[in-house]
C-alpha cells in the first residue's frame, strides 16, 4: 500500500524511535486507564497470553492422562473438568479475542492511517468487560470447575451436573459483550477513519478479514448471550426450556448454540486468514493474486457461516431435508476458503520468496489449514459424519483448523509485527526453529488423532481400550514437543525487549501504512495524516517511499 | 448505533424464536397461559409506549431546531411515559401474576391441564417482558442523562447527535414491545 512519503511522516529515524507510545508515560495508571489503542492491544496481549497458558495447562494434564488406557493421573470427573476448562478458555478467552484484539487493535488504526479507533473509551471498556468475564470464569474453575464441555449441552448442563455451570455461563455471557463492543468499534473505525485516498479496494486484506469478523461478532454473540441466559434461568428456576423431563426441548438448545457456534469458529479463523494474506504478500514481494476475490471470500465465509449450523446436528434428530441442506451449505463454505488457499499459492508463484520466521508460520498455516479444511468436507458429508461424529477425528479436524490455522496465523502475525510493536528484533534463528518445532509437534499431536477417530475412539473419555495406546502415546509425545515450541517464543520475545537489535521503521521492507511510521510508533501513530496513492501490496512497482509529498 | 440495534435484534431474536417454537408445539397450553394475562393493562401499556415514541420524536425535532425548553419538556414527558409503563408492568401486571401463582420458579401453583407447558409460557412471558423492562430502565437512565445535558445547554442546532441516537434506541425498544404484545397477549383467537 503505500503512500505518502516518508518525508510527510517526518522521516522516521532509523533505529529505535526516541519518543514513542511506550515511553510517553509511565506508571500503572497510564496503562490501566489508557485509551491508546496500542496500549490496549498490550493489555489484551498479556491477558490472552495468560488464558492461553491456563488452557494449555489443562490440555497438558489431559494428554498426560491419556498416556495410559486406564488414565494416568486424573479422576474421570477431573478429566471432564479439564477438557471443559480447555475448551472454554481457549475458544472464548484466547482464540476469539487473540488476533482481533491484539493485532487488530494495534494495527487497524495504523493500517488505515488513523490516530486511534473510532471509540477509544469503548475500546478500553471492552477490555474491562473481558477481564471481568475472565475473572468470573476463573472463579468457577477455582470454586470447583465445570464438567459440561465448552458446549454446555442441555439437559446435562441444566439439570444433571452439580458443578458451577451458572458462573461459567455467566462468564461466556459477559465475554460476548466485550466482543460485540470490539466488533462495533472496528466496523465504525473502518468505515469512518480511513486516510484520504485509502479506498475500500486499497485496504489491506487484514482489514477486510477483520471487517467480516466484526460483523460475525455483532450478529452471533447476542444469540449465545441469550442462550446462556436461558441456561442460567433454567438451572436457577427449574423451568423446562431445554429439559425434556420438564417439557422443554434439548434440540432447541443445540440449534441456538450452533447458530452462534459455527459463525464463532469463523471468528477464530478469519482474522488469521487476514494475517496470512499480509505475510504471503510481504515475503514473496508480490501483490496478492486476485485481491478482490480474497477480500470478498472473507465476506462469503461470514455470510455462509450463518447457515451451516445444522452440520453439528446430523445425529441429533433434525429432519433429513434439513440435513441435506446443511450438508450442502457446509460444503459450499469450503469454496471461499479454497479461493483463499489457491490465491495465496498463486501469489507465491514467481514471487521472490524469503523464509523469515513469519513466512514459515504462514506456509505452515497453508498446509495445516488445507488438511483441516478438507477433513471438514469429510465431516460435512452426512453418511460419513454418522460414523465419525464425536470421535477423535472431529477433535483432530478442528485442532488442525484452530491450532494449525488460527494459532499459526496469530504466531506469524505476532512475529511479523513484533518489531513494530516493540521496536526490537527477536533472534531470527530461534524464531525459525520454534516455527519448525511447532509444526512438527503439532502434526505429531493431532495426526494420530485422525487415525484414532477413524478407528472409533470417542471424544471426551478419560479412559480408552488398550489397542489405542500406541497412537495416544504418539499424540502425547507430540504435545510435549508442541509445548516446547510455544515456550520458546515466550522466552526469546521477552529477551528481545531488552537485548534485541533496533528494528527501524520497516525491517521487512514491507508495504503498508503501518511501516511508514517509526517503530515503536509515536502516541499519535503518524506525524501527519498520510495520503494513499497506490493499490495495496504495490511491491515491485517502485522503491518504497518515492511518492509525492502529501499534505 | 444501527449496528448495535442489529445486535439487539438478534438478542431478542433468539428468545422470540424459542418462544415461537414452543407456541407451535404446545399451542393449547400457551393459549391458556395467554388468557391469564391482564390484557387490559397490556393494551394500556401499548398506548403509553406509543405516546412516548411520539414525544421522543418531537424531542428529536425540538433538538434539531435548537429549541432548548421544548426539548426538555418533551424529554421529561418521554421519561414520565417510560416510568408509567414500568410502574404498570411491575406494579400491576407482575404483581397480579405473582399473586395468582403464575410466576415460574418463585410462586407457581397453577394445576390445570398441561401445567408444565403453561409454566413454560409464563417463563417466556417473564423472560421477554423482563428483558424488555430492563431495556426500558436503561432508556429511562438515558433520558435522565439527556435532560441534565439539555438543561446545561449541551445541545444546539446541528449538535444533537446524542438526542437522535437515544431516539433510535427508544423507538427500537418500543417496537420490541409492539411485537411482544400480540405474541404474548393476543394469541389463540381471543378476540
Amino acid at each position: 500500500m503505500g503512500t505518502a512519503n516518508a518525508a510527510a511522516l517526518q522521516s522516521p529515524a532509523e533505529g529505535y524511535a526516541a519518543e514513542n507510545y511506550l515511553n510517553a508515560k509511565y506508571g500503572i495508571k497510564s496503562w490501566l486507564l489508557t485509551t491508546d489503542h496500542k496500549r490496549i492491544a498490550w493489555l489484551y496481549f498479556l491477558s490472552t497470553t495468560f488464558f492461553f497458558i491456563v488452557g494449555g495447562l489443562a490440555a497438558t494434564l489431559m494428554r498426560l492422562n491419556l498416556i495410559q488406557p486406564q488414565g494416568l493421573l486424573l479422576e474421570p470427573e477431573t478429566y471432564n473438568k479439564m477438557f471443559t476448562i480447555h475448551g472454554t478458555v481457549m475458544i472464548f478467552f484466547f482464540l476469539a479475542p487473540a488476533v482481533p484484539t491484539v493485532l487488530g487493535n494495534f494495527l487497524i488504526p495504523m493500517m488505515i492511517g488513523a490516530r486511534d479507533v473510532a471509540f477509544p473509551k469503548l475500546n478500553l471498556l471492552s477490555w474491562y468487560i473481558f477481564i471481568t468475564a475472565g475473572m468470573v470464569l476463573l472463579y468457577s474453575v477455582i470454586a470447583g470447575g465445570v464438567d459440561t464441555g465448552w458446549t454446555f449441552y442441555t439437559p446435562l448442563s441444566t439439570s444433571y451436573v452439580n458443578t458451577h455451570v451458572i458462573s461459567a455461563a455467566m462468564a461466556v455471557f459477559i465475554s460476548g459483550f466485550s466482543s460485540i463492543l470490539t466488533g462495533l468499534n472496528f466496523i465504525v473505525t473502518i468505515h469512518k477513519m480511513r486516510a484520504p485516498g485509502l479506498t475500500w479496494f486499497r485496504l489491506p486484506l487484514f482489514i477486510w478479514a477483520l471487517y467480516a469478523t466484526s460483523f460475525i461478532f455483532v450478529l452471533a454473540m447476542p444469540v449465545i448471550a441469550i442462550t446462556m441466559v436461558l441456561v442460567m434461568l433454567e438451572r436457577f428456576f427449574h423451568v423446562g426450556i431445554f429439559d425434556p423431563a420438564l417439557g422443554g426441548d434439548p434440540v432447541l438448545f443445540q440449534h441456538l448454540f450452533w447458530f452462534f457456534g459455527h459463525p464463532e469458529v469463523y471468528i477464530l479463523i478469519l482474522p488469521s486468514m487476514g494475517v496470512i494474506s499480509e505475510l504471503i504478500a510481504a515475503f514473496s514481494r508480490r501483490r496478492i493474486f486476485g485481491y478482490s476475490l480474497v477480500a470478498f471470500s472473507s465476506f462469503g465465509i461470514a455470510i455462509v457461516s450463518f447457515i451451516v449450523w445444522g452440520h453439528h446436528m446430523f445425529v441429533s434428530g433434525q429432519s433429513v431435508y434439513a440435513g441435506i441442506f446443511f450438508s450442502a451449505m457446509s460444503m459450499a463454505v469450503a469454496i471461499p476458503s479454497a479461493i483463499k488457499v489457491f490465491n495465496w499459492t498463486a501469489t507465491l508463484y514467481k514471487g521472490s520468496i524469503s523464509f523469515e520466521a513469519p513466512m514459515l508460520y504462514a506456509l505452515g498455516f497453508i498446509g495445516l489449514f488445507t488438511i483441516g479444511g478438507l477433513t471438514g468436507v469429510f465431516l460435512a458429508t452426512m453418511g460419513l459424519d454418522v460414523f465419525l461424529h464425536d470421535t477423535y477425528f472431529v477433535v483432530a479436524h478442528f485442532h488442525y483448523v484452530m491450532v494449525g490455522g488460527a494459532i499459526m496465523g496469530y504466531m506469524g502475525g505476532l512475529h511479523y509485527w513484533w518489531p513494530k510493536m516493540t521496536g526490537k528484533m527477536y533472534p531470527d534463528y530461534w524464531a525459525r526453529l520454534s516455527a519448525f518445532i511447532i509444526f512438527v509437534g503439532f502434526n505429531l499431536t493431532f495426526g494420530p488423532q485422525f487415525i484414532l477417530g477413524f478407528l472409533g475412539m470417542p471424544r471426551r473419555y478419560a479412559i480408552y481400550p488398550a489397542q489405542f495406546q500406541t497412537l495416544n502415546i504418539m499424540s502425547s509425545a507430540g504435545a510435549s514437543i508442541l509445548a516446547v515450541g510455544y515456550l520458546m517464543p515466550m522466552i526469546y520475545l521477552i529477551w528481545s525487549l531488552k537485548y534485541g537489535a533496533d528494528a527501524g521503521p520497516n525491517p521487512w521492507k514491507a508495504k503498508g501504512l503501518e511501516w511508514e511510521t517509526a517503530s515503536p510508533p509515536p502516541t499519535h501513530n503518524f506525524e501527519r495524516t498520510p495520503v494513499v496513492t497506490e493499490e495495496a501490496y504495490a511491491y515491485g512497482s517502485e522503491p518504497a517511499h518515492a511518492a509525492t509529498v502529501a499534505s | 448505533m444501527w449496528i448495535f440495534l442489529c445486535t439487539e435484534v438478534l438478542f431478542f431474536g433468539g428468545l422470540l424464536a424459542s418462544y415461537n417454537i414452543y407456541r407451535y408445539l404446545y399451542f393449547s397450553a400457551f393459549r391458556t397461559g395467554s388468557h391469564h394475562l391482564a390484557v387490559v393493562w397490556g393494551a394500556t401499556n401499548t398506548a403509553v409506549l406509543i405516546c412516548s415514541s411520539l414525544t421522543m420524536a418531537l424531542a428529536v425535532r425540538a433538538a434539531q431546531m435548537g429549541k432548548r425548553n421544548l426539548l426538555i419538556t418533551f424529554l421529561v414527558l418521554t421519561l414520565i411515559f417510560g416510568l408509567a409503563f414500568l410502574a404498570i408492568k411491575f406494579g400491576f401486571e407482575w404483581r397480579h401474576e405473582y399473586l395468582d401463582g403464575l410466576a415460574p420458579g418463585v410462586n407457581f401453583t397453577y394445576t390445570g391441564p398441561n401445567a408444565r407447558h403453561v409454566e413454560l409460557f409464563m417463563f417466556f412471558y417473564f423472560a421477554l417482558t423482563g428483558l424488555h423492562a430492563l431495556h426500558m430502565i436503561v432508556g429511562a437512565g438515558v433520558m435522565i442523562g439527556l435532560i441534565i445535558m439539555a438543561a446545561r445547554g449541551a445541545f444546539s442546532k446541528g449538535h444533537c447527535n446524542a438526542v437522535e441516537i437515544a431516539g433510535l434506541y427508544w423507538h427500537f425498544v418500543d417496537i420490541v414491545w409492539i411485537f411482544l404484545f400480540p405474541l404474548l397477549y393476543l394469541i389463540g383467537g381471543r378476540y
